[in-house]
């Protein structure tokens, strides 16, 4: 608790290019745009290949892929063979880190769609469009955000990581407090990480109220 | 008019769902096609919105090949009804009621007014309308379904298997209702069911298909059930066919007797010398009050303190010999109760009578 | 760089019998949190069938402790168990194999059909018999799912520790970053991806012998 105090209390720590108020704002540029790419690759991506059915066994590899490979590894080696200097080579693993998730549930949440409800819209005169927009992506909703909530949790983690290859963002006050022996500024960091990603799971909670309708979140709680 | 000319479906793998079927299904009318699992009626159904589309033949919507119209622009005019009602969950009832209106442009007003209309029709409390699906029965979702075919007033309604997921007193509702909703929009409407009793209740043609898809027969009810094209049209229809036959026959054709009926008011003396075994006694408003035997009757008083038996009655003109049939079985004379459409006794229909009307349907079972 | 090749395998060659060591610490500190993390996942998930009221604040908990960057619980876990000991990086693995496994056993337990645990308490079952002999039988394949999830997670996780002084394989990622040399990072990102796989095998076969009757894989959470 002192750790705490001695960190959040020192005025040194709420100002300046190594203050926590621009450190939050740096990770969650950095998040914010890897998810925000990693969104514009694997929703479409997904969408795709959960309504024609074709390269399903993309999903798969991507996902075990994902789940397989070590984050530290993985940066590392990306910036040590592309080179520090620019935010490219941090950014590269962390969208590709981002997108199985969001592919898999997207993927996983069309093909789920009742067979019926397809029919129904089919046979109603929806066009695949209609079909996809207008139905299947509403139901398959909740699946979609659970894939960015997972994978927007997943970027904040890595981009803690990210610090020690060079990333600014809160994961400096980790990577640095330990490398100083200074412990109050690595707890520190490591709650103020903690927190955010809480705000994120927050937050995405606060998008699925908002956005799912009510017929489908509240067949959900039934069965 | 719908026209099947030598539609079949084979798919690539070699089987055969449907098999050179050539028939017309009537405008106005219900058409049913019913068959075991495999006998290709919900691949022929679907084949006519084009869900489907046939490997040879033609299918004709009024004389034009559906092949050459844009399958949602087809769809658009042709009610669909699915087995699980297949309605949206995320939207309210009344949005899915309006589906294929938004879909064809009208105004959002117009729209949810149409389909409160036929929320209505379809015999549904209007205070659904913003509720959301899973807060629906089976069979209220199902109505929901009909209701969602018949929104943008399409002539033709395709629908398949719509009440099998429900139980059979809500099936037998909803067949009520969507026999007089047929007989209110006259819709050229086909059916597909594995339910042969359902065919023959809904039904004024149905087309019996074999697995493989090839039809049987294709014949109005009591067509069907008194010649059964061959054994497997005969085994598909069941045991007691011939009883259910005389759901067909009308009632019209028996002959009635009006001596054997008596005034409540009249006294006992009066009747205990007729040489019946049993008398109707009508009240004063014409309509049936039960059966009474003379040659038990007490001595003195009017009929009206005289304890009457029970009775079974059929409306002359609208009800079968079946339920005439039933009537006398209901009455301890074995004697039928005929009335008339507002309940007032027209005659007595005796055995005898009755076993001259079921001779006559032997007869033309056997010619 | 210029002509340093991806991998020299000479380095691969010197160095083996410090890698087997860093595969074994590796394999402990991936494997022990998911046992422990099974072993208590199942009380938590029966109770969490048997009493619904308990799942939703069970679960709740599990997803804001899964939420926690691993690098910032092992930073805060530290001053409790130390710097650079086993105990750091097990602790908080094995809380994120039980965020997986409580609702792997509760989803699995809960897709018992109901007509198969009434037809289980009609033959006279004890409640018991009827969890060992009917109930968990078929919650296997959800549970295994699950486990699999769980156990490849814990595999990769393991190297973020190294940044707190003890991450198994992943002490090559920050000797070849130290050194500005890919060999060791290439080496330990391919070799826990395989033993990822083996893992992930062999929770396969395991699956197939113990449930020969199903080959489900479904309701598991997406772990990433």
């Amino acid at each position: 608790m002192n750790w705490l105090i001695d960190f959040f209390g020192d005025a040194a720590n709420w100002s300046g290019p190594d203050g926590i108020p621009l450190r939050v704002l740096e990770h969650l540029v950095f998040a914010g745009l890897s998810l925000l790419l990693a969104v514009v690759l694997a929703v479409p991506l997904g969408l795709w290949i959960g309504h024609t059915g074709k390269g399903a066994v993309l999903v798969v590899l991507s996902a075990n892929a994902a789940r397989a490979l070590p984050t530290l590894g993985l940066l590392v080696l990306v910036v040590l063979l592309m080179g520090v200097g620019t935010i490219a080579p941090v950014l590269i693993p962390l969208v590709a880190l981002a997108v199985p998730p969001i592919l898999v549930n997207t993927y996983e949440g069309i093909r789920g769609v009742d067979p019926e409800l397809r029919d129904a819209a089919y046979g109603m005169g929806l066009r695949g469009r209609q079909v996809l927009g207008g139905v299947l992506v509403p139901v398959a909703l909740p699946l979609i955000l659970l894939g960015m909530r997972t994978a927007a949790i997943q970027v904040v983690a890595t981009a803690t990581v990210a610090a020690y290859v060079g990333l600014g963002g809160l994961g400096r006050y980790i990577i640095d407090g330990l490398a100083t022996k200074d412990y109050p500024r690595a707890i520190g960091g490591a709650v103020l990480v903690a927190a955010l990603a809480l705000a994120v799971q927050g937050l995405f909670a606060l998008v699925q109220r908002i956005s799912v309708s009510p017929g489908v979140s509240g067949r959900q709680r039934i069965r | 008019m719908i026209t099947f000319d030598g539609v079949t479906k084979r798919y690539p793998d070699g089987t055969v769902a449907v098999d050179d079927l050539s028939l017309e299904v009537p405008t106005g009318e219900i058409t049913v096609f019913v068959g075991p699992s495999g006998c290709g009626k919900t691949t022929s159904l679907r084949m006519i919105n084009r869900m489907i589309d046939p490997s040879g033949g033609r299918i004709l919507l009024d004389g034009v090949d559906v092949t050459t119209i844009d399958p949602p622009t087809l769809r658009r005019g042709i009610g669909y009804v699915i087995q699980q009602a297949g309605l949206f969950p995320h939207r309210k009832i009344v949005d899915n009621v309006a589906t294929v209106p938004y879909l064809l442009g009208w105004d959002k007003k117009k729209a949810r007014a149409r389909a409160m209309e036929l929320l209505e029709r379809v015999g549904l409390d209007l205070r659904l309308a913003e509720r959301y699906p899973f807060q629906l029965s089976g069979g209220q979702q199902q109505r929901v379904g009909v209701a969602r075919a018949l929104a943008a007033d399409p002539p033709v309604l395709l629908m398949d298997e719509p009440f099998s997921a429900v139980d059979p007193i809500v099936r037998a509702s909803l067949q009520e209702e969507l026999l007089r909703l047929q007989a209110e929009l006259n819709k050229t409407i086909v059916f597909v069911t594995h339910d042969i009793d359902e065919a023959i209740k809904l039904g004024d043609r149905v087309a019996v298909l074999r697995v493989g898809g090839r039809l049987a027969q294709l014949a109005d009810p009591a067509t069907l059930l008194a010649e059964p094209a061959d054994d497997f049209v005969r085994e598909f229809l069941g045991r007691d066919r011939g009883i259910r036959r005389l759901s067909f026959v009308p009632g019209d054709g028996l002959r009635l007797r009006g001596d054997l009926t008596v005034p409540v008011s009249a006294e006992v003396s009066s009747v205990r010398g007729t040489a019946e075994a049993w008398l109707v006694v009508v009240g004063d408003d014409g309509g049936p009050l039960g059966w009474i035997a003379p040659k038990d009757l007490p001595d003195s008083g009017t009929l009206a303190e005289v304890p009457a038996a029970p009775y079974g009655t059929f409306v002359r003109g609208r009800d079968s010999l079946r339920s005439a049939l039933d009537a006398a079985l209901l009455s301890p004379s074995g004697n039928a109760v005929a009335v008339d459409g507002s309940g007032r006794v027209v005659g007595v229909a005796t055995r005898e009578a009755l076993d001259e009307a079921l001779a006559r349907v032997a007869d033309g079972a056997r010619g | 760089m210029g002509e340093e090749p991806l991998v020299r395998w000479d380095w691969i060659g010197r160095n083996w019998p410090e890698i087997q060591e860093l595969l074994a610490d590796h394999i402990i500190m991936a494997l022990v949190p998911v046992v422990a993390g099974l072993l208590l996942a199942l009380p938590l998930g029966l109770a969490g069938a048997r009493w619904r009221w308990l799942y939703q604040p069970t679960v709740g908990t599990m997803n804001v402790i899964y939420s926690l960057p691993s690098l910032a619980v092992f930073i805060v876990l530290i001053p409790i168990t130390g710097l650079a000991t086993r105990a750091t990086i097990i602790v908080p693995l094995t809380f994120y194999a039980m965020a997986v496994l409580i609702p792997a056993v509760v989803d699995g337990l809960t897709s018992v059909p109901e007509h198969v645990r009434q037809s289980a308490v009609a033959m006279g079952f004890t409640p018991l018999r009827r969890l060992l002999r009917v109930e968990l039988p078929i919650a296997v394949p959800v549970v295994l799912a699950g486990l699999r999830v769980a156990t490849v997670s814990s595999i990769s996780l393991v190297s973020v520790g190294a940044l707190v002084g003890r991450g198994g394989l992943g002490y090559l990622f920050i000797d070849g970053w130290q050194r500005q040399f890919p060999t060791p990072i290439v080496v330990g990102v391919v070799l826990t991806a395989i033993l990822a796989a083996v893992a992930d095998l062999l929770l396969v076969v395991a699956q197939r012998w113990l449930t020969p009757w199903s080959t489900a894989r479904s309701r598991v959470r997406e772990a990433a």
